[in-house]
């Protein structure tokens, strides 16, 4: 069990994903605590809020993953919310990959010393706390981004999930209903190439479209790559801590006039090291969970995009039906109405995507912005750290290549 | 930055403040100690720490020498480190430095060091090392490259001709600097005639590289891929070490076959190095014989150094062998980092070309370029990993194996030694038995023939006796010297190594620093 103490600034970073989602006083949500059971993690959701909305100003209470599932999916499937980019739900909390490697070590206890087990279990328990940071980091920005969200954050199922404060028998979704959403999803993308075969008037939306489309293709391969480069650079991190315990077992096995030269070489590999997770830690961090993010964002506004679209198409389908009534004089009245409606619907998407898609912009462009300038801050302050420890060592060796000169003129 | 601060002078037996190093912040709040080395004592110096603590925040103490511009770090880290450059004015602190003993060649025998400063160290350095050097007589002027690679014939009969080159100035040798070409086969066949001369004597003579048959049939059959021009370049770079270590050899120097083999134009070819050749099956049956006599050989150690030294070098073979595997690791995961870091360098071009803000699509790109230049120091890194580390440690390996084969061969001296005094012993009792024996006709000629055959033996034991302890004095002195030579060698190498690490870091920070008011500049 692993209990994460996250208030509402410790994850500046991610949050930093979505600049702009400025807390206003009017309603304020954050993950306050998170508690990680057997195969589940339980998040307490925290609201302060001056709305009358809210029985109290200040309530907190208990969820879990599927509760956020819940939420999203209710936005998604409300036609009043079309016009709007939903925020993207937050991915499965994923521990699986971390408690495979925890328990390989465990099997493998006997195989190595016990510096080596002690320090490896070390880092692999910090991965575990690191995974789990980031799962409790992107349900918030999740919660964050539609309490900040003029309409959304008005929504009766988000009022109800940030206060009941009993389990809001939220089952998973069973085999069925899995099959279910298969099946939707792929009429919707099939649908999606028939619709994005019409071509918009709009040259805004002609060209958000072109663009999204790209981009998102783009942001997928480049998050796929980030992620390779990162894993990379843990692999290498984890070899120079297995060379300098090697290292280190060398040195204390050495006679001892050579003994003084290894010992320092296994600090330096250490140190190494700790740079190196460090460094792949923090590309993982601003490269690619930024990038892994808008992944997400780009494909809630192509989808933002896609029910335009389909609403077009049926306000197009709606004045031929209402040209065919009139042509034929008959059900003209309800052709009327169909038309009004499909045509009210599309104006109503339109405006909000306008805007949506401008916000989405204006986000992407800062997040980036701030994502690139720290990553760049931090590699460089880790390129001189390294350098300094290299100095370090580069001294140590020369005072050693001494003393090593002055012994083996005893022997 | 001045916030940063040149590391003070650590005594081995501290480590540095890790953590805080990390933060970059107060770099060593830890102790420093003094260094007093006494190698008069026959023990190995201890070193006494005298602990001095530095308040970083606080006034720097005299010792310190201050760095504040981050190139100076490493510019003078570079310098002390290339012993070859001409003496340089040590960089002292501002303030005034504490009296500092003055080492000159003349009072080497008793150094002491009462230096405070890091800077002193620089002076001392390199005319110690000079004097030590000649003191052990292992410098020798001679100088040996291989180098030009140049395939010769076609097809399964091909082979690569590399050009050995020796410059000299030893009056054995014809000419001071001379060339010849030789092929591998002709390397493999000098270290066996070598091999044969000087091991069982207990002359640790350096193996020669492998075989690979893989490698080599590439190259035969022709494929001009980057492996093969690997391996060709690996197997160049190891012959060069080989020959190297070979002449560094005191004794081997001397020897005919080895001048032979570096001077003469034409050689002729050791056909029996050849695994199928029948001097190559006599080779695989003798070393299953040997691997059979040492297991029934028990041999009474009555010097303890031997077996002290055999655990040694039994545990250093152990370790070298995990440590050579964790360093090809490293190798083949660099590798894949640089691969991977290419990749993501095209992908975040991609991503910056199709977004459509100006600044950040500038942003982007940029960092695809700063992501590919990092991908090349990766790919050199990786190659510097390699060459550097790994090879020396698979020489090492291999170095090993050609000690124990020594220790065994001492094994196999003292076996003879004791046959022959096993011998010896059956002769007297012989003699003593035809003493008693009653048949006078046969018995004075039967007497004589023993009484020959006991000095015989005699003689024999004699030998053997002298041989064992010949030999067991030459193993000393060459197990000194491995010793020592495996000391230089490793330290050679991290030095390099570290030199070739500060330079990736140097770039790293120049690409970044490059990088960082693009990414600022996104509006």
């Amino acid at each position: 069990m692993l209990r994460g103490f996250c208030g509402g600034g410790s994850f500046v970073s991610l949050k930093a994903i979505n600049v702009d989602l400025q807390t206003d006083a009017a309603l304020q949500v954050d993950i306050s605590d998170a508690l990680s059971e057997r195969d589940k993690v339980k998040f307490t959701v925290h609201t302060k809020s001056s709305l009358p909305n809210f029985k109290q100003n200040e309530f907190s209470v208990v969820r879990q993953h599927e509760e956020f599932i819940w939420l999203h999916d209710s936005f998604v499937e409300n036609e009043d919310y079309a016009g709007y980019i939903i925020p993207p739900a937050p991915p499965r909390p994923d521990f699986d990959a971390s408690r495979e490697k925890l328990q390989k070590l465990g099997e493998g206890e006997g195989s190595m010393t016990k510096e080596e087990f002690t320090k490896m279990k070390q880092e692999l328990e910090a991965e575990y706390l690191a995974i789990f940071k980031k799962t409790v980091a992107m349900h918030e920005v999740f919660l964050c981004r539609v309490a900040a969200h003029p309409i959304l954050r008005k929504d009766l199922n988000f009022h109800v999930f940030l206060e009941y404060n009993q389990d809001l028998s939220v089952r998973g979704k069973n085999k069925k209903e899995k099959l279910e959403d298969f099946f939707k999803n792929m009429v919707k993308s099939a649908d999606g190439v028939i619709v994005s075969g019409v071509k918009d008037v709009d040259d805004f939306f002609e060209h958000e479209r072109t663009f999204l489309v790209e981009y998102h293709n783009r942001v997928k391969d480049a998050s796929a790559k980030s992620d390779k480069m990162t894993r990379s650079h843990k692999n290498v991190a984890d070899d120079y801590n297995r060379i300098g315990s090697s290292l280190y077992t060398l040195g204390t096995q050495d006679s001892t006039e050579i003994f003084q030269l290894y010992c320092h070489i296994p600090l330096f590999y250490f140190s190494q090291q700790k740079i190196e997770a460090r460094v792949s830690a923090d590309e993982d961090l601003k490269l690619s969970d930024l990038l892994k993010y808008y992944l997400r964002e780009s494909q809630a506004a192509k989808d933002l995009l896609y029910r335009r679209s389909r609403s077009l198409v049926d306000y197009e389908n709606a004045n031929k039906a209402l040209d065919k009534a009139r042509a034929k004089n008959k059900d003209v009245l309800q052709a009327e109405t169909t038309q009004q409606l499909c045509c009210q619907k599309f104006e109503k998407i339109s405006e909000s995507a306008k805007q949506e898609l401008i916000d989405f912009k204006t986000r992407r462009v800062a997040a980036f912005r701030k994502n690139l300038v720290e990553l760049a801050e931090l590699e460089l302050k880790h390129a001189k750290v390294t350098g300094i420890y290299f100095c370090f060592h580069f001294r140590q060796l020369l005072f050693h290549r001494i003393i090593e000169v002055g012994l083996e003129g005893t022997l | 930055m001045a916030a940063e601060r040149e590391p003070p002078p650590l005594g081995d037996a501290r480590q540095p403040d890790l953590e805080e190093l990390e933060d970059g912040e107060d770099l060593f709040t830890s102790t420093v100690s003094t260094l007093e080395s006494s190698p008069s004592s026959p023990e190995p110096a201890s070193l006494p720490a005298e602990d001095i603590s530095t308040n970083s925040n606080g006034p720097k103490p005299a010792e310190i020498i201050l760095e504040d511009d981050r190139e100076d770090l490493f510019a003078e880290a570079t310098e002390e480190v290339s012993l070859d450059s001409p003496e340089r004015e040590p960089i002292l602190s501002p303030e005034p430095t504490p009296a500092i003993t003055p080492v000159t060649p003349t009072t080497l025998v008793a150094p002491r060091m009462e230096s405070k400063s890091i800077a002193a160290p620089v002076i001392f350095d390199r005319s110690r090392e000079e004097i030590e050097e000649e003191a052990n007589g292992d410098v020798f002027d001679i100088e040996i490259n291989v180098s030009d690679p140049e395939k010769v014939g076609d097809g399964m009969n091909a082979y690569m001709a590399y050009r050995v080159t020796t410059k000299t100035a030893l009056p054995m040798f014809n000419k001071n600097e001379f060339s010849v070409k030789r092929r591998f086969s002709d390397f493999l066949g000098l270290h066996s005639k070598l091999a044969t001369k000087y091991m069982h004597v207990g002359y640790i003579v350096p193996p020669a590289p492998e075989k690979s048959i893989v490698g080599m049939t590439k190259v035969k059959v022709g494929k001009e891929d980057s492996s093969s021009t690997e391996f060709v370049e690996k197997r160049r770079a190891a012959l060069e070490r080989y020959l190297q270590r070979t002449v560094k050899h005191p004794t081997l120097l001397q020897d005919p076959d080895l001048r032979q083999f570096l001077e003469s134009s034409e050689l002729p070819r050791a056909v029996n190095t050849q695994a199928l050749s029948g001097a190559g099956i006599l080779r695989m049956v003798n070393k299953a014989a040997d691997a059979v006599n040492k297991m029934t050989i028990k041999m009474n150690e009555s010097d303890a150094w031997f077996e002290e030294k055999q655990q040694q070098f039994e545990n250093l073979d152990q370790q070298l062998r995990k440590l050579h595997a964790s360093v090809e690791a490293l190798v083949c995961h660099r590798k894949e980092l640089s691969a991977n870091t290419a990749a993501f360098a095209k992908s975040a071009a991609m991503l910056g070309n199709s977004e459509d803000h100006t600044a950040l699509s500038r942003a982007l790109s940029q960092l695809a370029e700063v992501e590919e230049k990092i991908d090349q120091l990766h790919q050199e890194q990786a190659f510097a990993d390699f060459y550097m580390f790994s090879e020396l440690l698979g020489d090492y390996i291999r170095l090993i194996a050609a000690v124990k084969g020594v220790f065994d061969h001492r094994m196999k001296c003292w076996q003879k030694w004791q046959d022959a005094q096993v011998t010896l012993q059956k002769k007297r009792e012989a003699e003593a038995k035809l003493q008693l024996a009653n048949k006078p006709d046969k018995l004075q000629q039967a007497k004589d023939e023993i009484k020959e055959e006991i000095e015989e033996w005699e003689t024999k034991v004699q030998q053997g006796e002298r041989d064992f302890e010949q030999i067991s004095k030459t193993i000393r002195k060459e197990v000194g010297r491995f010793e020592r030579e495996r000391v230089r060698d490793f330290k050679t190498v991290i030095v390099k190594y570290l030199e070739s690490l500060v330079q990736t870091q140097q770039q790293l920070i120049k690409y970044w620093e490059a990088f960082l008011p693009e990414a600022k500049a996104i509006a």
